[in-house]
């Protein structure tokens, strides 16, 4: 039985009528059409369908759409205006941190997440922060280094 | 997935009469092991009964000499609070490794425990520091709970509500983590209250347990000589392809006697 939720995402209101199965991230990508937003995996490892909800990165194909009634989604697509990138997508274009981009989504807001969270950012502590977003080109070296930059952005 | 119906209950009696009401009901909580195995089809619940509008299920708070935490309370809640770190610190360095963040800001203490993974964290600090499970029903202890693999005390239909974990002297938690899923191939938690040492293992067999023998050596000497020549029986020890039945049982001690170079170390 399908059932109405409303949430807001990216600061506007949201009203869909939705089957109770629908996942968060099949709502963003089919219903809103916001296909920033990657699935690579389905099974909660890789990470590239990370969203944050009510300002927390989570895996948005493990989440029901219908658990989000009330809360407040970001997807990739609400970071930055059409004019200017958000200081996380600066950095990640400065030190080269992306070559195919699959993860890049996924990526980018699980690392707004850590710098938001995490007071000082070691190396060690980026690595570790980002332990639930796979990236398959990069080898992680620069995706390092553009969080540390986008740190010293976001923190200036 | 298959469809199911969708509850959102805010109260437990509501959630307990919408699960007795339903064919075959599930509750969810963080839903980061529930979802995934319904994806796979492991699970196919019709009901689906969402606890998360229940408020009273969420919080940290120190009762005597307990620390209780409510089911619903999320890994990253517990890994940032000030009141876990400085009554147990143990439990908030257990909570920052479970997963990964994503993963730790949805899972759910309660999830954790009711699910009974072999290789989950939380159940070996249950059992380690002889918590208390409040249900909707009863207090269990945590020697009692764990039941075998994924099968714990709680009947059809009960609901875990808060977790009480004594305070102890002092405690620590040692894991070796598997580098892809980060969960345990082995845990312990070694919790040591008065004259009293409890050793819980996860991660190594079907279901956490206690070392009998690892306690009384360590009771009798809290040294890393004392349980050099322990050995654990293989028998007991889950065997897959991401570790043999006979590494499992070396990890056990090895685990333990990093925990007990830890707490010398500490204390």
């Amino acid at each position: 039985m399908a059932r109405e939720v409303r949430l807001k995402v990216n600061g506007d209101d949201v009203f869909e009528r939705l089957e109770e199965n629908t996942l968060l991230v099949e709502l963003l990508r089919e219903k809103l059409r916001l296909t920033g937003t990657h699935v690579g995996c389905d099974t909660s490892q890789c990470g590239a369908c990370t969203v944050h909800l009510n300002g927390r990165a989570v895996k948005s194909c493990t989440v029901l759409a219908v658990q989000c009634e009330g809360a407040e989604v970001t997807t990739i697509e609400g970071i930055s205006s059409s004019e200017k990138l958000h200081p996380m997508q600066e950095a990640f274009s400065e030190c080269h941190g992306l070559q195919c981009g699959f993860c890049t989504p996924g990526m980018i807001m699980s690392a707004i997440d850590l710098v938001h969270r995490e007071e000082t950012l070691s190396e060690s502590v980026i690595r570790e922060g980002l332990e639930g977003n796979i990236c398959r080109c990069t080898g992680y070296h620069n995706i390092v280094r553009s969080v540390e930059l986008a740190a010293t952005k976001m923190r200036n | 997935m298959y469809n199911f119906n969708y509850h959102r209950p805010t109260s437990i009696e509501q959630a307990v009469e919408i699960f007795i009401d339903s064919e075959d009901a599930s509750y969810l909580a963080g839903g980061h092991t529930l979802l995934p195995s319904m994806k796979q089809r492991l699970a196919s619940p019709t009901d689906i009964i969402d606890l998360s509008g229940i408020s009273s299920l969420v919080g940290i708070k120190s009762e005597g000499e307990s620390l209780v935490v409510g089911a619903l309370t999320k890994h990253e809640e517990v890994a940032t609070s000030a009141l876990v770190s400085s009554e147990i610190p143990s439990i908030a360095k257990l909570a920052s490794n479970i997963g990964d963040a994503q993963v730790r800001n949805r899972g759910t203490i309660g999830g954790s425990i009711a699910n009974s993974d072999p290789a989950a964290d939380y159940p070996a600090a249950v059992l380690g520091l002889d918590a208390t499970l409040v249900t909707n029903k009863r207090q269990i202890k945590a020697d009692d709970f764990f039941v075998d693999m994924f099968e714990t005390a709680l009947e059809d239909g009960e609901i875990l509500q808060e977790v009480k974990f004594p305070k102890p002297d002092i405690s620590v938690y040692k894991k070796l983590p598997n580098p892809a899923s980060r969960y345990a191939v082995v845990g312990v938690f070694l919790a040591r209250r008065n004259s009293q040492v409890r050793v819980a293992i996860t991660g190594a067999a079907p279901s956490v347990f206690r070392a009998a023998e690892l306690e009384s050596r360590l009771a009798e000497s809290f040294s890393v000589d004392a349980i050099e020549n322990v050995t654990l029986e293989n028998e007991l020890m889950n065997d897959d392809m991401h570790a043999s039945a006979a590494y499992r049982a070396s990890l056990c001690v090895v685990m333990t006697k990093r925990a007990v170079a830890e707490v010398l170390k500490i204390s």
